[in-house]
């Protein structure tokens, strides 16, 4: 059976009156890998589509908390669309529906009536394939997501802003020049900046749809670092191209092909002894 | 000497020499036409603004004057108002003057005669009206006229490109009013003068404490009532009419800058919890705002030209007292003003005409032109220090 947190501390709908900081994350409940993970998104014969045309077909999906899991699959599978309907960012597109099926947050379907998509992105970040800094300063960025909340308190928005930049392994880079534009870094540093705008407004879930594509080694390597960090404190899912990145930083991964889930285990099983003849294929490189 | 082979002959030995085609020949033939059209266009321009400038400036130049007060020293043409101009001989001499100044002349003269017991000079003067004084009330109306108008038109204009771009499904019905709005732009400016006439000068809502005309509604429980009375040539309806004039422009402007707007922008700050008006107004707009200024600054143009749009809903061919001359605040919106080219409209339609109107022409088309150039270049800056605020 599975585990659904009960904690009722967090409830997607009505957390706007917490501060972010309210909910801090006990890093000591922070799993370590021996320890079983809990789930915390619940994907249940999920069907979804694009107008008329169906892009994916019964999911069914557990993904731990504090954890990282990668949804590997060639190109047009449906990695960006299953991982937009986590935070509602494919409500943006018309003509998208959910047919069949849902996706719950701690037990919370987020596509019921009483969840409103605004509050939920809030408690589910995204970080894009393209790093799409503001043109605002780099101090701006960070803290637009608390702006748009109505914090203007001085003290706390630096406070975030440090927090934020360190946790993105970015602030000794930037720290004496916050107030020079954020577009004046290099790609990586752009994308660094993008994850820590994405958490300094503390959600509990992080999004990241192929955030190194754009990206050179280095700069990928330090994203990648910076992910094994991050689980810490959040429950990350990550698309990529990348089968390495994947192997490299996640704990599950989910194969995915043509709209449909083909297999989902742990990473090392999912690449050194997988079950289904399609995912060894991909990952072996014969197709994709 | 063999020379059948032209690879082996030095002479022949370049592969890139020229050689005469047909090719080249319209190559020349199309240039020389492009180059010929831009050379007449320059000229024609150059024509045009010579002619202006050339016969403007003396007009504003001359009318230098020293006063006894702070700052000692005036532009007649600039400051003062309009007034009639008498031609007159007088003690075998030639003289012109403005309206005030030639009453005092003759009332001095008059009294001096009386005063030494001869008979009262009859002095004969020929008349040119708008001929003297100068058209400070029609800078100050044009100014007036061009900011009331560019402000509603932005705000009208910015909003309906928002409402289009961001939230309203593409469908029919949005395509439908893209069109209508394009097709707008093609009314001539005599038509939107008298849509504003009509809509109003003559049937725009007011609010007042009596109830005027058979439609009228009185708004319950205040002893007010809302009329349909129009708001009568006045700066109200001239703003609206020329505002309505100009949308098509900004409109089709801000969607093209909506447009240009990363969507990168939308998703990130969406993906943040921002409700879509707070995307738009903290990372949407103002990175469009300079774009919609380009575009804008050609509206100023165009508002502040336009003679067919306000000559029925806001100018006045005369009128003595400035704008800020009103009685109660309210009234402000409510008055006609006079404007540069409805003040070059009327001079230039007086029959016959003489050198001393065609002064008066000269100098406002050429102060009409600087106006423009100061207020275009008053957006410039504007706008460019927007857009180094936010580069992408
Ligand atoms: N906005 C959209 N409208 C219609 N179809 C879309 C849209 N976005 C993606 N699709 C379709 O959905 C399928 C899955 O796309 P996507 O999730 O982007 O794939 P992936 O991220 O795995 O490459 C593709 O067939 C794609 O063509
Ligand atoms: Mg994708």
């Amino acid at each position: 059976m599975e585990t659904i947190s009960t904690t009722p501390t967090v409830t997607v709908a009505s957390s706007s009156g917490a501060t972010p900081a309210s909910r801090s994350f006990k890093v000591s409940s922070a799993p370590s890998d021996a320890q079983p993970a809990e789930t915390l998104i619940n994907i249940e014969n999920f069907d979804f589509y694009y107008g008329a045309k169906q892009a994916l077909f019964d999911i069914n999906l557990k993904l731990d908390d504090k954890r990282v899991t990668a949804f590997i699959g060639p190109s047009g599978c449906g990695k960006s669309t299953l991982l937009r309907c986590l935070n509602r960012m494919n409500d943006l597109i018309d003509g998208t529906s959910v047919k069949r099926g849902k996706v719950t947050v701690r037990g919370i379907d987020i596509n019921g009536g009483d969840v409103d998509p605004i509050e939920l992105r809030k408690r589910v970040g995204m970080v894009f394939q393209k790093s799409n800094p503001f043109p605002k300063s780099i101090y701006e960025n960070v803290i637009y997501g608390l702006r748009i909340q109505g914090e203007t308190n001085k003290t706390r928005l630096d406070e975030v802003v440090e927090k934020s930049l360190r946790g993105a392994a970015l602030w000794d880079e930037v720290k004496d020049r916050l107030h020079e534009s954020g577009l004046g870094l290099s790609g990586g540093q752009q994308q660094r900046l993008c994850i820590a705008r994405t958490i300094a407004v503390s959600p509990e879930i992080i999004l990241m749809d192929e955030p190194c594509s754009a990206l050179d080694p280095i700069a990928t390597a330090k994203v990648e670092e910076l992910i094994h960090d991050l689980k810490k404190e959040f429950t990350i899912i990550i698309v990529t191209h990348s089968m390495q990145q994947a192997a490299r930083c996640s704990d599950k991964t989910a194969f995915f092909y043509m709209g449909k889930l083909v297999e989902y285990a742990d990473t090392r099983t999912i690449f050194m002894n997988p079950a289904n003849p399609q995912t060894e294929a991909y990952v072996s490189g014969r197709f994709g | 000497m063999n020379t059948s082979s032209n690879l082996t002959t030095p002479k022949s030995a370049n592969p890139y020499a020229h050689r005469p085609s047909r090719s080249q020949a319209i190559e020349k033939g199309v240039l020389s036409v492009f180059r010929a059209a831009t050379y007449f266009i320059l000229i024609c321009g150059a024509i045009v603004f010579g002619d202006i400038v050339f016969k403007g400036v003396p007009t504003v130049v001359n009318s230098f004057k020293t006063t006894a007060d702070f700052p000692y020293v005036t532009n007649t043409f600039l400051f003062t108002a309009p007034e009639s101009l008498y031609v007159f001989d007088y003690d075998g001499k030639s003289r012109e003057m403005g309206d005030q100044e030639f009453r005092a002349f003759r009332a001095t003269e008059e009294a001096k005669a009386t005063a030494a017991g001869m008979p009262v000079p009859a002095i004969k003067a020929t008349s040119y009206v708008y001929s003297a004084g100068g058209i400070w009330p029609c800078i100050v109306g044009t100014v007036l006229l061009v900011i009331g108008s560019m402000t509603i038109a932005l705000f009208l204009g910015v909003c309906s490109a928002v409402f289009l771009n961001e939230y309203a499904k593409d469908g029919p019905v949005v395509r439908f009013i893209r069109l209508a709005i394009l097709n707008l732009a093609g009314v001539p400016s005599i038509v939107f003068g008298l849509f504003g006439f009509g809509l109003f000068v003559l049937a725009a809502p007011t609010v007042g404490t009596v109830p005027v005309g058979e439609i009228h509604l009185r708004l319950w429980p205040l002893n007010y009532y809302l009329n349909f009375g129009g708001w009568g040539v006045s700066l109200l309806s001239g703003w609206f009419t020329l505002a309505f004039m100009v949308l098509p422009v900004v409109i089709t402007a801000s969607e093209e800058a909506l447009k240009a707007v990363p969507k990168g922008f939308r998703e990130g700050s969406l993906a943040l919890g921002a409700t879509k008006w707070q995307t738009i107004r903290k990372n949407v707009v103002p990175y469009a705002l300079p774009g919609i200024l380009t575009s804008s600054i050609l509206g100023i143009a165009r508002v502040a030209g336009e003679t067919a749009p306000i000559m029925f809903t806001a100018a006045y061919v005369v009128r003595d007292k400035l704008p800020w001359e009103v009685e109660k605040a309210s009234d402000f919106f409510f008055q006609g003003v006079m404007a540069l080219p409805y003040h070059i409209y009327v001079v230039s339609s007086k029959i016959p005409q003489n050198e001393y109107t065609a002064r008066v022409q000269y100098g406002t088309a050429f102060v009409f032109l600087g106006l423009v150039a100061l207020i275009a270049t008053a957006s410039i800056i504007l706008r460019n220090n927007l857009r180094g605020r936010y580069k992408w």
